[in-house]
């Protein structure tokens, strides 16, 4: 039976070929996942390895549990690293040298006044040894840093930066612009820089004194002797430092710390794109299974020769399941090896496209490859079952049949009952979701999504009738006896125009789904970001410190601003339940907001009380002239009075009080998280410059007006939205395949058919017209099921963010559903221009004579 | 000579030869073979398995490419005609009957019989269109799909399609080949009462002396070339002939 098996996979290389083609995409997406974060797991596992290489202990300080951590009178950190404790690890036994390492964020400004890097900005303490050089950070050009008004750059940095050797270079800690001389490029092989950060040096009293106090560190790093034993010295250096100020970790633990974060981050992200991976293998299926019904059905009178011949049905069905297992074992290991190149690619172009990974070869590991084909061979092999069970219901007499007759396809009742009762569930499930107005129904949403689907797969045969019929219309209209023609050969056999127009609903389902519920999202943020803004700017800055009173006094300078409202923020806490506290003046807020007061005066917020929303006001049965406990985020606690219940507003959000009652909780700081700014009236346009000059172009501040801060709150959405389509981009090029390969598989069938139509005098163009409708009518049937499914569940579903969001309208993307269409014209024509071009080719004759 | 040349010529093939493949295995299908179908005349082409009967068809109706010589539909020359022209030249001259029917599954009887017309854009005549359907013996049947239909009515379906757009000739290839006696003498009872009363020419293959004696004139091929005609035939003098033809093959 194998050889049977084997020369019938050979004797249909051609027919099989889309089917191949679909298994290998599928395949290729999950082994160039796979290989992709081993790869990347590997290289930055290796570069943090490389960077801690000679570091045998760390020692960093710590803060003593239920103790804020100590700063100094200007508001810098205190540590208990200072010289004196370095000098005394270093003349330990065992110890060759200690770094004495401050760390700190330094943004540095290029030429064109823009930050320079991503994400990280790094500034540390240049240490030259003994012979003068820092190894950690080789020179390359010029010296290192050596006295308070000089800095040296990393070379990428100064290059993007456009900044040269004894020329000025601006940038900014946590506040004001500062000014030093670039006296030296350096290299480095700090990760975090690598991957696109900025790093800028100064030598160690000038970072003590920008990031910390004088004569203090943030970290030693101790090298040991060779020969010594790491957690040895680990615990010696613990035994001398302060208890409960510093703690002391072994190189081995920190390296072996960052690694298990990387392999958790890592195996997140795969997973994430595994399920996509597992949609585009769910599509495939559809493929799969209609190319082997196909086959089966060519194949009818030589499986009735094998069962007259003696072969039982298992015989045949082993045999069925046997080609499927090669094939997928055939297509599944070119799919991997794609997949090597597609993970290669991808590395190569995020390496060229700036933030760039650590260099390092391919990781294939044998679970990547084992997996890879198991998962190919097995979606191959569970698509063919069915068919097979269909191959196996052959009966002998079939052979003996001199006529070439298909049987009539069995009746669709059974499966239109199932399909009809399962889409009904999954309906009613939805329904029954709408009416929720909270997040709790998310599982339940899914559930109901899933059964809708599943549904609705089911019951396409049935839905296909209808549809096509009136999409066929439209084509014979246009197109006369083709378009009828291509209509009639779409009906010809309803399951397998279902099975493939499914294939290509799934994907449009999701995307529809996704699309309206980020628009949805999107709009919602964009709304949010400035419904209840009156201010016209706002300025946030990107240093953790936030931003000082004295650069809103600055700002309030600028003329032609009316006022700048500095916002302080905290969390508060009761029991678990977590809130924002903001800290405004009362008196102000009416330049920035529009506060709808529902008890209280503004006027009785002081010192001692505090203003609640009313949905506060409800969340935690607070009533006006109450006095409740608050549990600042920072530890601390006071009793504050509800001196005001206001209606929910985004610019003061939970509750609010005056500047102090917030200093005074967050160690006497008086920073505040964002400075609106109210400009005079008609004196809006064009001040954000001005306060950004007047504020000495800090590369810290961000200034924003209404637009910007809209275009922000919805930017993460439009990034995730496009990357979804990317991903299941990938099932409808599946499904695309599907449809291919379902219109070759006709073509093939129908060569009899396509010989007599030339014969009587259609011509080639009429024979391509008439495959291409075909073609659009199946896509356009899958893309309008799968659009309007997409629709029902996001509108169903979306009721649910109406708990979140109160303001959450659903809205159809109506530009976005359009161009789904004309996309799915698109996948319609292009599927069809090599089967429409080999019927046209057709010999007449030879096609007339085809049995 | 017994027969007029009639003054109208349907078609004509002179010096037709035809070769498949090259040197070695080159065979000669037709050779020179110069053959005239009158109009309104039921012409039969015979010959062994072979002979070149199916291939002259092809070629003279224009489904096959000549390799020399001339063949004519009334007054086009064929052979140096595009693919785009013969097709409409095929739509719009020549009626086909196929030895398997070649039906469309998907459309109704009716609809199979307009379909050259449907692809030509063209209405079809309805007068004719009745009368053609009324000569078949389907009026009942229209609105049924092919495997709704016996064997037979699928050719006769044929038959109507080949005859609904008033073909200059029309070509039948084994019409009967997949028919019981019953249903063959009705299919060739057509198509010999499209010649007489309708006025149709029609050029058939056939190895069955029975289906020839429905003919006007038989026209015996042998090794590519035309070896005898018969005017006014019987099966049996059919038959005679073809075993000369036997004896003569196996003798040489």
């Amino acid at each position: 039976m194998l050889r049977t098996t084997l020369r019938n996979v050979l004797a249909h290389k051609a027919r099989l070929l889309m089917t191949a083609l679909a298994i290998m995409l599928g395949v290729t997406f999950v082994s160039g996942i796979l290989v992709f974060s081993d790869t990347v797991g590997a290289a930055v596992k290796n570069a943090s390895a490389k960077n801690l290489k000679d570091v045998a202990v760390s020692v960093q300080p710590s803060v003593p549990s239920g103790e804020a951590p100590s700063r100094s009178d200007e508001g810098k950190n205190i540590t208990a690293l200072d010289s004196n404790l370095a000098d005394r690890i270093r003349s330990l036994p065992g110890v060759e040298s200690v770094r004495s390492n401050v760390n700190g964020t330094a943004t540095v400004v290029g030429k064109d006044n823009q930050p320079i890097g991503n994400d990280w900005h790094i500034a540390a303490n240049y240490q030259p040894g003994r012979d003068g050089k820092d190894s950690r950070y080789p020179v390359k050009e010029g010296r290192g840093p050596a006295a308070s008004d000089e800095i040296a750059l990393e070379a990428k940095t100064a290059a993007t930066g456009g900044h040269k050797i004894g020329g000025t270079v601006r940038f900014a800690t946590d506040g004001p612009v500062i000014t030093k001389k670039l006296v030296g490029i350096v290299g480095t092989e700090d990760p975090r820089v690598t991957a696109g950060g900025s790093l800028a040096l100064f030598d160690t009293a000038t970072a003590q004194e920008l990031f910390l106090s004088p004569g203090q560190f943030d970290e030693f790093l101790v090298a040991a002797e060779p020969g010594s034993n790491d957690q040895a010295l680990t615990s010696k250096v613990g035994e001398i430092l302060p208890k409960d100020r510093a703690k002391a970790t072994s190189g081995t633990q920190l390296a072996a710390e960052q690694s298990q974060m990387i392999a958790e981050d890592n195996k997140a992200l795969s997973k994430t794109l595994l399920v996509f991976a597992g949609i585009a293998q769910f599509v495939s299926v559809f493929i799969i299974a209609n190319t082997f019904t196909m086959l089966i059905a060519q194949r009818r009178r030589e499986i009735a020769l094998m069962r007259t011949l003696g072969a039982s049905r298992r015989q045949v069905v082993r045999s069925v399941l046997a080609e499927a297992a090669l094939l997928g074992l055939a297509s599944s290991a070119v799919g991997f090896l794609l997949g090597l190149g597609i993970a290669r690619g991808v590395l190569a172009v995020l390496g060229a496209n700036g933030p760039g990974f650590p260099d390092g070869p391919l990781v294939i590991s044998p679970t990547a490859v084992l997996s890879a084909l198991t998962v190919g061979v097995l979606v191959t092999v569970l698509s063919a079952w069915l068919p097979s069970r269909k191959a196996a219901k052959i009966a002998p007499i079939e052979a003996l049949n001199s006529a070439d007759q298909t049987p009539a396809p069995s009746g669709l009742t059974v499966r239109n009952s199932i399909g009809t009762a399962i889409t009904m569930l999954g309906v009613a499930i939805m329904l029954y979701v709408s009416t929720l107005r909270n997040e709790s129904g998310v599982s339940t949403a899914m559930l109901g999504s899933a059964v809708t689907v599943t549904g609705m797969i089911i019951l396409a045969p049935l839905l296909s009738r209808p549809l096509v019929t009136l999409a066929g219309k439209v084509t014979t209209h246009l197109f006369g006896v083709s378009g009828k023609l291509a209509k009639e050969n779409a009906l010809r056999n309803p399951r397998r125009t279902a099975a493939t127009a499914s294939a290509l609903m799934v994907g449009l389902t999701l995307i529809t789904a996704v699309t309206v519920a980020m628009t949805g999202s999107q709009q919602l943020m964009e709304l949010r970001s400035t419904q209840d803004l009156t201010a016209d700017y706002q300025i946030t800055s990107s240093s953790s410190g936030g931003l000082s009173s004295k650069t809103a006094r600055k700002a309030a300078q600028v003329p032609g601003v009316q006022s700048a409202v500095p916002v302080q923020s905290t969390g508060f806490a009761i029991g678990h339940d977590h809130a924002t506290m903001k800290g405004i003046d009362p008196a102000a807020l009416r330049h920035v907001t529009d506060l709808l007061l529902l008890a209280g005066s503004l006027n009785d917020v002081e010192a001692g009380s505090f203003a609640i929303s009313d949905k506060t006001a409800k969340r935690f049965g607070w009533k006006m002239g109450d006095t409740v406990p608050v549990d600042f985020n920072t530890g601390s606690k006071e009793r504050l009075k509800v001196s005001a219940v206001y209606k929910n507003n985004d610019i003061v959000s939970d509750a609010f009080t005056v500047p102090q009652v917030i200093s005074d909780h967050t160690r006497g700081e008086d920073r505040a998280n964002k400075i609106l700014v109210k400009a005079q009236d008609g004196k809006a346009a064009g001040l954000s410059d001005k306060i950004r000059s007047h504020l000495d172009n800090n590369p810290l501040l961000k200034i924003q007006d209404h637009n910007e801060l809209r275009k922000e709150a919805a930017g993460p959405i439009t990034t995730i939205l496009y990357l979804l389509y990317g991903l299941l981009g990938m099932s409808v090029a599946i499904a695309a395949i599907g449809v291919v390969n379902t219109l070759a598989m006709s073509v093939f069938e129908r060569t009899r058919e396509i010989g007599m139509l030339r014969a009587i005098g259609m011509e080639r163009t009429g024979i391509k017209q008439m495959i291409r409708l075909e073609s659009l009518v199946i896509s356009l049937f899958g893309a309008m099921t799968g659009i309007g499914l997409g629709l029902f569940l996001s509108w169903t579903s979306g009721q649910m963010l109406h708990g979140a969001f109160p303001g959450y309208e659903m809205s159809i993307p109506w530009r976005s559903v359009g161009l789904f269409l004309l996309l799915s014209l698109a996948v319609g024509i292009l599927a069809a221009a090599w089967p429409a071009r080999r019927a046209a080719q057709l010999n007449t004759l030879q096609s007339i004579g085809d049995q | 000579m017994l027969h007029q040349v009639p003054p109208v010529c349907s078609a004509h093939a002179t010096d037709l030869t035809k070769v498949y493949g090259h040197g070695e295995t080159q065979v000669v299908a037709l050779d020179s073979v110069s053959v005239e179908f009158r109009q309104a005349e039921f012409t039969a082409i015979m010959g062994p398995s072979g002979s070149g009967k199916s291939t002259l068809m092809h070629c003279m109706a224009g489904l096959d490419t000549v390799s020399r010589g001339s063949a004519r539909i009334g007054d086009t020359e064929l052979t140096n005609l595009g693919d785009k022209k013969l097709t409409r030249l095929r739509r719009d001259k020549i009626g086909f009957i196929f030895q398997a029917f070649n039906l469309l599954p998907t459309l109704t009887a009716l609809e199979n019989i307009t379909l050259p017309m449907d692809i030509a854009g063209r209405r079809p005549d309805q007068k004719w269109l009745d009368m053609v359907v009324d000569t078949v013996g389907l009026s009942g049947r229209l609105k049924h799909r092919p495997n709704q239909l016996s064997g037979g009515q699928q050719q006769r379906v044929a038959v109507a399609r080949a005859l609904a757009g008033k073909p200059e000739i029309m070509f039948a290839d084994e019409p009967t080949g997949n028919l019981d006696s019953r249903s063959g003498a009705e299919v060739l009872g057509f198509l010999r009462n499209s010649v007489r009363e309708l006025g149709q020419t029609v050029v058939m293959v056939t190895h069955d002396p029975v289906a020839a004696s429905y003919a006007d004139r038989v026209v015996f091929l042998a090794d590519g070339r035309i070896v005898d005609e018969l005017h006014g035939p019987t099966a049996d003098a059919v038959l005679d002939r073809m075993k000369r033809f036997d004896a003569k093959g196996r003798t040489s």
